[in-house]
C-alpha cells in the first residue's frame, strides 16, 4: 500500500494542480473572471438565488386547456362546414375528449368527409353507418400539441422578462409543462410575475402608411393611430424601429388556429397560418380592398411581423413571406401560435430573496465553513500529531478540488450546500480517523512502523469503501428526487465524498509515503 | 522531537456495555414508540415547502420587533390567520399565511380583466383561464397588503410562495427520498453481511430517523425539505457508524470461535470505541459549526444532525450491536465470507 510507481505519483499531482488552475478563477471578481484569455479556465461556481439575491418563479401551463380549447375549435368549425354543406345534423358536442355530431341522414357523411377531414388534419375521423360522427386527437399528436403549447409558452415568458431588461434570466422548461424563470436581483416580482401570468394578446392591424416616418419617430400620429415598437429581431433586419399603426383590429388572434414554418415553391423559409370561419372572414374582406398594403401583426402591443398584402387571403389560409431564415421563420410560427394560444400560466411556486437576505447567508456560511474548518483541522492535530497534519493538507485540497469540480459543472451553490460542504469537511477526515486508529492498533499490536501503517491503510479500506458507498446512496436518492436547494446539499455532498476518497486515502498515503522514506522513523508519532 | 498526539479514548478500555442492553433496549423502545406517538398524536410543524402557502421574511428597522403588535395589526388587514415568529435575531421575523382564497369579485374581475385583454374569448376559456388566474392574483393581494401594512417599520427581505399543488408533490418526492435511499443503503448491507446484520442496521437506522423526527415533533421546530435531507444524511451515517462495528464484529466471531456472544461484542465495542468517538467527535464539530455560524435557515438541519449524529453512535452500540444476541447468528457460517483477517478488521 506505501509503494507508488512513478506515473501514479504524477497522476495524483497532476489532479491537484488542475484543481488549483480550476478553482483558481474564484478568487477574481466575477468581471475580472470573463476577461480572462479564452485559453485560461475562467468558469466560476453559480450562485443559487437564495444566496445572490433574486426572484425564482415556477409557472404551470394548462395543456389540458389548450387541447380542449383546440376541440372547441375544432367543434365550432365542424358546424361551418355542415351549414355550409347544407346537412342536417344534431347533437354537436365535445365529450370526453371527442368532437361529436349526429348527421340526420347517414347518406351525407359522403359529402361532408372531406371538409370534415380539412378541419384538423391531425384528427381521426370516423363515421358508422349511422350517422355518428366523431372526431378525436391520436394521444401522440396531443402530446406534441401540448409540448409545443409548452415550448410557445416559454417564448412569451422570455419576451416578456427580456422586455423588462433584467439581465442574465434563466428560462427553461422543468419537466413536462413547467416553466422556471429564474432572475436574479430583481428590484419587483411582484409586476414581474404579473406580467408574466398575463394572456398573450395578438391583433391583426394595418400600418398607417400615409403618416412619414420622421412624423412616427418624433411621436406625431393622428387620433385613430398609435405608435409601437417593432420586435428587436426585425428592426435589426434594417427596418423603423417603430410604425405608426391603425387602431382598429382587422382580426383579433384567437382567430388564429395554426400557424406553422414552410417553405414557398423557391424553397425559401415562410410562415403558413389558419384562421377558423369568423376570422376568415374577416380577414378577407379586409384583405380584398387593400391589396398592397402593409398589415401589422402585433403580439403584447410590438409588432412582430409587417408583411404586404399580396393578394386577397380568403379561405382562412395565408402566409407570411419575407427574407426569412429558417430560424426566423420557425420563431415567427412560435410567436404567432403563442399570440393565439389561450394557455393559462400559474405560479406554482415562488420565492424572493433580497439581496441583502442573500448576503447574510453568504457570511453565515462563509463563517460556518472557516469555523467548521478550523475546529476539525485543530481537533486533528491534538489527536494526531503530524499524521493529523497530512489530513490537514488532504482536506485544504479536498476543499480546492470541491470547489474547481463545482466550477467545471457549474452546478449551483446554495444555502444548504454550503450546509453539505461543512459536512462534508467533517466526514473526510472520518477516512484518516479510521486508517490512524487502525495504525494505532497495529503499533499497539508491536508491529514496525511500515507494517503499521500499511496494515493500517489495508484494513480500513474496507471500511472507508462501506461508509462513503451508504452516505453516496443518500446523497443520489436526495438528487433524484429534490428540487432547487435540495439538489445543491445533494451535489454538494455526493462530489464532495467522491473527492475526499482521493484527498484522504491517496493523497495522505502519498504524504506519509514520502515522509516515511526520508524520516525513516523508528517509531511513529501516533 | 515529536509531538505526542493525545489519545483521548485509552487502549484496551474493558467497558461492559453490554451489561446494561436490555436497559438501552427499554429506552430505546420508549423513544421510537414516544416519537411515533408524537409524529401521530401531537404531529409535526411542516414548513411551507410542505404545506403551501406564503412566507414573507422581514426586519424590523426600529430595533427590536414587537410581536404582539404586528399580530394584532395583520389580523385586521384580511389575509387569514397569520403566523409570526422571530428568525434568530430580535429583529427578524417571519410571517407566515395560509394559501390565499379568492372571492367571487375578485373572480368577475379577472374575468372582466381577461375579456379587455382578449376581446372575444369564448366562455369556456374564460371560465377555465378565470380561476387560476384569480388565485395568483389573491396570493400577490396578500403579500401587497401585508408589505403596506409593515409600512416603513420593517423592511422586506425576501418572501416564498408554494401553491398546494407543489406541497404535496413535495412532500411525495421526500417520502420517495426515504424509500429511495433506505432501500438502498438497505441492499448494500445485506449485499455485504449477513442478514442478520442487514435487519439490526435496519432496526437501528429506524430508530435514529424516527427520533429525529420526533424531536422536530417534541420541540415544534419547522419540519421542511431541508430537514428531511438531514434525516437521509443521518441515514447514510447511523448505517457508515454501524457497519465499522458490524466489521468489526465479524472478524472477531472468527478469531474467537468460543467466546460468549455478549462478550466478544464488548471486545468489539471497546476495539473500535476511540474511532467510534474520534469520528463522531469530529463530525459533530463541524455540525456545530453550523449551528452557531451558518445562520437562521440551516438552524433546523444542523439540529437535526446534531441529535443524529449523537443518537447514530448511541444506536450502534446499543441497538445495532446487542441486538446480534438475539437474532440466532450461526456462527460457522460467518467466517467463510471474510477473506484475510486483515483485510476486514477496521
Amino acid at each position: 500500500m506505501l509503494h507508488f510507481s512513478k506515473w501514479s505519483i504524477w497522476v495524483t499531482l497532476g489532479i491537484l494542480l488542475a484543481g488549483i488552475i480550476f478553482a483558481a478563477p474564484n478568487l477574481l471578481t466575477r468581471e475580472r473572471a470573463e476577461a480572462l484569455p479564452s485559453w485560461l479556465p475562467s468558469k466560476q461556481i453559480s450562485l443559487g438565488l437564495d444566496l445572490r439575491g433574486g426572484s425564482y418563479l415556477l409557472l404551470e401551463v394548462d395543456v389540458e386547456g389548450v387541447i380542449n380549447d383546440q376541440l372547441q375549435t375544432a367543434k365550432d368549425s365542424v358546424r361551418d362546414v355542415l351549414q355550409k354543406a347544407k346537412v342536417g345534423y344534431t347533437g354537436l358536442d365535445v365529450k370526453n375528449g371527442k368532437v361529436i355530431v349526429k348527421l340526420l341522414s347517414a347518406a351525407d357523411a359522403d359529402k361532408v368527409r372531406t371538409s370534415l377531414r380539412d378541419v384538423d388534419r391531425d384528427m381521426t375521423l370516423d363515421i358508422d353507418d349511422a350517422g355518428n360522427v366523431s372526431m378525436s386527437l391520436p394521444d401522440n399528436i396531443i402530446q406534441q400539441r401540448q409540448s409545443r403549447a409548452v415550448e410557445q409558452s416559454i417564448e412569451v415568458v422570455r419576451r416578456r422578462v427580456d422586455e423588462t431588461g433584467v439581465k442574465e434570466p434563466t428560462i427553461q422548461r422543468q419537466g413536462e409543462n413547467r416553466i422556471l424563470v429564474q432572475v436574479p436581483g430583481v428590484a419587483n416580482p411582484q409586476e414581474l410575475e404579473a406580467l408574466l401570468v398575463k394572456t398573450a394578446k395578438m391583433t391583426f392591424q394595418f400600418v398607417d402608411q400615409n403618416v412619414p416616418q420622421d412624423q412616427v419617430d418624433r411621436g406625431l400620429v393622428p387620433p385613430e393611430d398609435e405608435i409601437l415598437p417593432m420586435d428587436e429581431s426585425n428592426a435589426r433586419a434594417g427596418g423603423p424601429a417603430k410604425m405608426a399603426i391603425q387602431k382598429r383590429v382587422i382580426v383579433s388572434g384567437e382567430h388564429l388556429v395554426q400557424a406553422s414554418p414552410a417553405f414557398d415553391q423557391y424553397g425559401a423559409p415562410d410562415v403558413q397560418f389558419k384562421f377558423d370561419s369568423v376570422g376568415g372572414r374577416q380577414f378577407c374582406a379586409a384583405t380584398k380592398d387593400n391589396i398592397g398594403r402593409l398589415f401589422a401583426i402585433v403580439l403584447d402591443n410590438k409588432i412582430i411581423s409587417a408583411p404586404r398584402i399580396q393578394s386577397a387571403i380568403c379561405g382562412g389560409d395565408g402566409i407570411i413571406t419575407g427574407h426569412f431564415t429558417t430560424q426566423e421563420a420557425n420563431q415567427l410560427a412560435i410567436l404567432l401560435s403563442a399570440g393565439a394560444l389561450p394557455a393559462t400560466l400559474t405560479k406554482v411556486e415562488g420565492s424572493t430573496v433580497g439581496a441583502d437576505l442573500g448576503a447574510d447567508s453568504i457570511a453565515a456560511g462563509k463563517l460556518a465553513s472557516i469555523m467548521g474548518i478550523v475546529l476539525v483541522m485543530v481537533a486533528m492535530v491534538v489527536f494526531y500529531g503530524m499524521f493529523g497534519l497530512f489530513a490537514n493538507i488532504a482536506l485544504i485540497f479536498n476543499g480546492i478540488l470541491l470547489l474547481a469540480a463545482m466550477s467545471l459543472l457549474q452546478a449551483t451553490l446554495t444555502l444548504p450546500g454550503i450546509a453539505g460542504v461543512v459536512l462534508t469537511l467533517g466526514m473526510a477526515v472520518d477516512a484518516n480517523v479510521l486508517i490512524y486508529e487502525r495504525i494505532r492498533e497495529e503499533i499497539r499490536n508491536g508491529r514496525g512502523p511500515v507494517i503499521a501503517i500499511d496494515q493500517g491503510y489495508r484494513g480500513a479500506m474496507g471500511t472507508i469503501w462501506d461508509s462513503h458507498i451508504t452516505t453516496i446512496v443518500s446523497a443520489i436518492a436526495l438528487y433524484a428526487v429534490g428540487t432547487g436547494p435540495i439538489k445543491g446539499f445533494a451535489v454538494t455532498l455526493g462530489i464532495g465524498l467522491v473527492i475526499s476518497l482521493f484527498t484522504a486515502v491517496v493523497v495522505v498515503r502519498l504524504i506519509t509515503a514520502t515522509w516515511l522514506r526520508h524520516a525513516r522513523p523508528k517509531e511513529l508519532p501516533l | 522531537m515529536f509531538y505526542r498526539p493525545i489519545h483521548l479514548i485509552p487502549p484496551n478500555t474493558r467497558i461492559d456495555f453490554m451489561r446494561w442492553h436490555k436497559i438501552t433496549f427499554m429506552i430505546s423502545l420508549c423513544l421510537v414508540l414516544g416519537s411515533f406517538a408524537l409524529i401521530f398524536l401531537k404531529g409535526l410543524n411542516f414548513g411551507i415547502d410542505f404545506e403551501g402557502g406564503i412566507l414573507i421574511k422581514a426586519q424590523s428597522t426600529q430595533g427590536p420587533a414587537d410581536l404582539a403588535s404586528l399580530r394584532s395589526q395583520l389580523d385586521s388587514i384580511g389575509v387569514g390567520e397569520v403566523s409570526l415568529q422571530l428568525l434568530g435575531s430580535a429583529s427578524d421575523i417571519s410571517i407566515r399565511l395560509a394559501h390565499q382564497k379568492y372571492t367571487d369579485a375578485d373572480l368577475n374581475q379577472v374575468k372582466d380583466q381577461i375579456k379587455k385583454e382578449r376581446p372575444g374569448t369564448r366562455q369556456e376559456e374564460l371560465d377555465r383561464m378565470a380561476p387560476t388566474r384569480a388565485d395568483g392574483e389573491a396570493q400577490r393581494h396578500a403579500v401587497d397588503k401585508v408589505t403596506q401594512s409593515l409600512g416603513s417599520a420593517y423592511a422586506v427581505r425576501g418572501w416564498q410562495f408554494v401553491g398546494p399543488k407543489v406541497g404535496g408533490e413535495q412532500i411525495q418526492a421526500a417520502i420517495w427520498a426515504i424509500i429511495l435511499s433506505m432501500g438502498g443503503i438497505m441492499a448494500y448491507v445485506w449485499f455485504r453481511y449477513e442478514w442478520q446484520f442487514g435487519v439490526n442496521a435496519l432496526a437501528a437506522l429506524i430508530h435514529d430517523c424516527v427520533t429525529t423526527v420526533g424531536l422536530f415533533s417534541l420541540l415544534g421546530y419547522e419540519f421542511n425539505l431541508t430537514v428531511v435531507a438531514a434525516v437521509l444524511t443521518i441515514a447514510g451515517y447511523s448505517v457508515n457508524d454501524t457497519v465499522v462495528i458490524y466489521d468489526r464484529i465479524r472478524s472477531e466471531l472468527r478469531r474467537y470461535k468460543k467466546m460468549p456472544l455478549a462478550e466478544l461484542l464488548n471486545l468489539s465495542i471497546n476495539e473500535t470505541l476511540p474511532r467510534t468517538v474520534m469520528t463522531s467527535g469530529i463530525t459533530l464539530l463541524s455540525v456545530i459549526a453550523l449551528y452557531f455560524f451558518g445562520g437562521e435557515s440551516l438552524h433546523g438541519f444542523s439540529l437535526a444532525m446534531l441529535w443524529g449524529i449523537c443518537i447514530g453512535t448511541y444506536s450502534t452500540i446499543y441497538v445495532a450491536a446487542p441486538m446480534l444476541i438475539y437474532m440466532n447468528l450461526r456462527r460457522e457460517k460467518v467466517g467463510p465470507t471474510v477473506k484475510t483477517d486483515a483485510a476486514q478488521r477496521p
